[in-house]
């Protein structure tokens, strides 16, 4: 057998005491679809970041061809020939098509741009991927997703030899027959010789179009193989495979009267259809695929975004209600964007402990800074975040402790129904204890709490019962003694 | 001195981004002092200066409140003119000098609601608004006045802000800059210490987690439009006291001076921080560069040269303070 194309070598890297990557490795031959695939924060993201010169490993060594490959940054891999096309697109909406494709490698003669030239070859570019027919001087903001991804694959094609093209979850925001579509040109591409790395959580797409797959699991490479002959069960064991750990109280939890029920909930786009019951004293979790309409529903639920049909009560209430409405229900929300949403991260701790609640802070309508800080105090205390000075900017804290003030927050406004959207992403196994603890010693304190995680081994050790969404779709809720890692996976990719 | 105390005076500092301008109007007090000794500190001085401060200090105030919120304001020196416009015109036309005040003040008013209004409603950037709503209520100054100064009978309305007569001094200054502190106070108490002015830094800081946290974003953006254009009208009706006459050209570019006030005293235009204390200090401190230049004998182009230059200098400082991995 030849070189390969691409060929990852014990690539290892830390961020701080987290092991991102730690001895990956992967080899890909010219003209293969390899796909990655692999849970949430099993390190698909940060290898990709390596290939494509945004991280550069700690350990290891990446040759291209056979000749050693270490971008300083994202252009530099680019004018090697490795190219990334991101789940979030990166054109400029309002440049046209062609402006798109050849951006800052424009064919010019003393500044004056060649048109003709520049028409000539964006349309070279297309037709790489044989979809000659999208026009060139569109505005590109104004063209469906699915043709931005063309257009950003046809850019990294006119911009360098690219060798290796990297898709990242390229189907997340693409209709079934745009899929279709999209693996047409990956076929094109693949004969042409470039070497595709296919990163994906869905397996049936991995099993339509990839030749060969790599699982990663906690920053290791715990599997490789031909797609072909392998059963798609084998492949969710090696994602899932692990047991599940000392991190999660189990206590007893009693069930009592509902606090929130969705009856057959739909949102503008996502969810399509959801109903649960969530009751006092009860943990119940829904899993799913990132994009599937759990944060959507969530937000539906606590008035951020419309919902086009069916019912949500919350105790007597019935009806949609804004979210100042629904905190007066009760009812809380922990964003799943703890910087963009979550937290005004340059105001003070005490500010936002209470900005939800001032009620009580003062004689009459003020609000007194010494009382924010005294409630602030308390319930960082309680907590157990580490900090400085209850007038310290949020901003300053870790990601785990960052995290514990928006729960704070939900605390301090006393709410009986808890809606945790991933509450436990990107931050350190510490915090994540505290906040499985906390979690468990609500419910026993007879508060309701409705968790959407991406991650398997917290829904089912921290929930009583599961319930499933895949394409917007919600599934029945499970006792969780009824289920593994592997039903809920194969639910999540829809071959329960 | 030990570390921790440095580093809790750092804190402090960094928390009160006014201590840095204050420091800076103070040692220009004492450059000028010793540049010129005789007529620079003066208590009369001291009090002209003042005095001339109110009429953007009022206004800084309203503008402290529109860039907390992270929104911009350029409307206010129209606003002023078509206030100054207003009173001459109800004056001229018998009315009582308190209901010609008033009437100006609510005519500015209204300019704040349609600003408001439009911002939170149509969804357009404040910028944009305000910067429409400039030539409006500028154009609307003129057309009430036909295209001239309106000339008002003399009454009390002039003295607001006029040398204090000699039989009462005891009041040490005039009556419109007792409304400017007591403005100030409850401005700087609404922002510290209720609901409505928590929740306007919260916006500023992140419109996001406000709206997430139930706070009625909407609401608290018109509000403050509509307040901002109030003390705008305050302005106007000093402005007014000072000319005698209402001027449908007068107090353009005010807006500007407004705006970098409140950013000298540590206001970021991208909103979440600011302080009424700062905003008064940086107006007093324009005032000053006025005023000592004048006493100097610098020309009018380089008092404009050095207001530029400190404008740039102390946002620049005020970077340095938020440098990031600071702690």
């Amino acid at each position: 057998m030849s070189a390969p194309r691409l060929r990852i070598d014990r690539v290892s890297k830390r961020f701080g005491p987290t092991v991102a990557l730690d001895g990956v490795c992967l080899e890909v031959a010219a003209g293969e679809v390899h796909a990655v695939v692999g849970e949430n924060g099993a390190g698909k993201s940060t290898l990709m970041k390596v290939l494509s010169g945004a991280l550069t490993p700690d350990e290891g060594a990446v040759h291209l061809d056979g000749s050693p490959f270490c971008p300083a940054h994202p252009h530099d891999a680019r004018r090697l020939g490795v190219a990334m096309v991101y789940q979030e697109l990166s054109l400029a909406p309002h440049l046209t098509v062609a402006e798109n494709i050849l951006l800052g490698v424009e064919p010019s003669r003393r500044g004056f741009l060649r048109l003709g030239e520049m028409r000539r070859a964006a349309t070279a570019a297309l037709a790489q991927l044989q979809r000659t027919e999208i026009p060139l001087d569109a505005r590109a903001g104004n063209l469906p997703v699915a043709l931005q991804q063309l257009v950003e694959i046809a850019r990294s094609l006119a911009q360098a030899d690219t060798r290796v093209l990297i898709l990242d979850e390229p189907t997340s925001s693409l209709a079934e027959d745009d899929v279709r579509r999209l693996f047409e040109v990956i076929a094109a591409l693949k004969a042409r010789g470039l070497s595709i790395l296919y990163i994906s959580h869905v397996l049936e797409e991995v099993q339509a179009i990839a030749d060969r797959f790599t699982v990663l699991r906690d920053g290791r490479t715990v599997g490789t193989g031909e797609v072909r002959g392998t059963p798609s069960s084998d492949i969710v064991r090696l994602m899932a495979g692990r047991q599940m750990d000392e991190l999660f109280p189990r206590s007893p939890h009693a069930a009592g009267d509902p606090m929130l029920e969705l009856d057959g909930v739909a949102g503008a786009v996502k969810p399509a259809s959801a109903s649960l019951t969530l009751r006092r004293g009860e943990v119940l979790g829904i899993g799913g695929l990132v994009g599937a309409g759990r944060t959507e529903l969530l937000r539906a639920i606590f008035g951020l975004d419309p919902i086009r049909r069916g019912t949500v009560r919350v105790g007597a209430f019935s009806g949609w209600a804004t979210p100042d409405r629904r905190l007066a229900q009760g009812v809380g929300l922990l964003s799943e964007d703890r910087k963009a949403e979550g937290l005004a991260l340059s105001l003070s701790l005490a500010d936002n402990v209470t900005l939800s609640q001032m009620r009580g802070m003062g004689p009459g309508p003020l609000v007194l800074p010494s009382r924010q800080r005294a409630a602030a105090v308390r319930w960082m205390q309680r907590l157990r975040v580490r900090y400085r000075d209850t007038r310290q900017a949020v901003r300053e804290l870790s990601g785990g402790n960052q995290q514990k003030v928006a729960l704070a927050r939900l605390l301090h406004h006393d709410v009986d129904v808890f809606l945790l959207d991933e509450p436990t992403r990107g931050i350190d196994v510490g915090s994540k204890a505290d906040i499985y603890a906390l979690i468990d010693e609500l419910a026993r304190a007879g508060k309701a709490i409705l968790i959407v995680s991406s991650y398997l081994p917290e829904l089912l050790g921290v929930c009583d019962r599961v319930a499933v969404m895949h394409r917007g779709r919600l599934g029945a809720a499970r006792p969780v003694a009824d289920l593994t890692e592997h039903s809920v996976l194969m639910e999540a990719i829809g071959q329960a | 001195m030990t570390t921790d105390a440095r580093d809790s005076i750092g804190r402090w500092l960094a928390r009160n981004s006014w201590v840095g301008p204050l420091v800076a109007l103070l040692v220009l007090y004492a450059v000028f002092s010793a540049l010129v000794p005789e007529s620079f500190p003066t208590a009369g001085n001291a009090r002209t200066m003042i005095r001339q401060t109110t009429v953007v200090g009022i206004a800084a105030l309203g503008m402290t409140m529109v860039v907390i919120l992270g929104g911009i304001d350029l409307s206010v020196g129209s606003i002023v003119a078509f206030t100054t416009v207003a009173i001459a015109w109800l004056l001229q036309a018998g009315v009582a000098p308190i209901w010609a005040a008033l009437g100006g003040v609510i005519a500015a008013t209204l300019c704040g609601l349609f600003n408001g209004a439009l911002i939170t409603g149509l969804r357009v950037m404040p910028f944009i608004v305000t910067l429409g709503a400039m030539g409006i209520i500028r154009g609307a100054a003129k057309g009430l006045a036909g295209e001239q100064k309106i000339d008002a009978p003399l009454s009390w309305l002039n003295e607001l802000i006029a040398e204090l007569p000699a039989g009462s001094r005891w009041q040490i200054l005039p009556p419109g800059v007792w409304l400017l502190v007591v403005l100030a106070l409850v401005v700087g108490g609404v922002l510290r210490y209720t609901r409505f002015g928590r929740h306007i830094f919260a916006i500023g800081s992140n419109e996001q987690t406000a709206r997430l946290c139930g706070v009625k974003v909407t609401r608290v953006k018109t509000l403050v439009y509509t307040l901002s254009a109030a003390l705008a009208g305050l302005a106007g009706l000093m402005q007014f006291s000072r000319l005698t006459v209402g001027d449908p050209t007068v107090a353009i570019g005010l807006e500007l001076d407004v705006i970098a006030a409140v950013v000298i005293g540590g206001a970021t235009l991208s909103g979440g921080e600011g302080s009424v204390v700062g905003s008064l200090i940086g107006a007093m401190l324009m005032t000053e560069i006025k005023t000592g230049g004048t006493h100097l004998g610098l020309s009018n182009w380089v008092q404009e040269i050095i207001t530029g230059v400190i404008i740039i200098v102390a946002v620049a400082l005020d970077r340095l303070r938020h440098r990031p991995g600071q702690k």
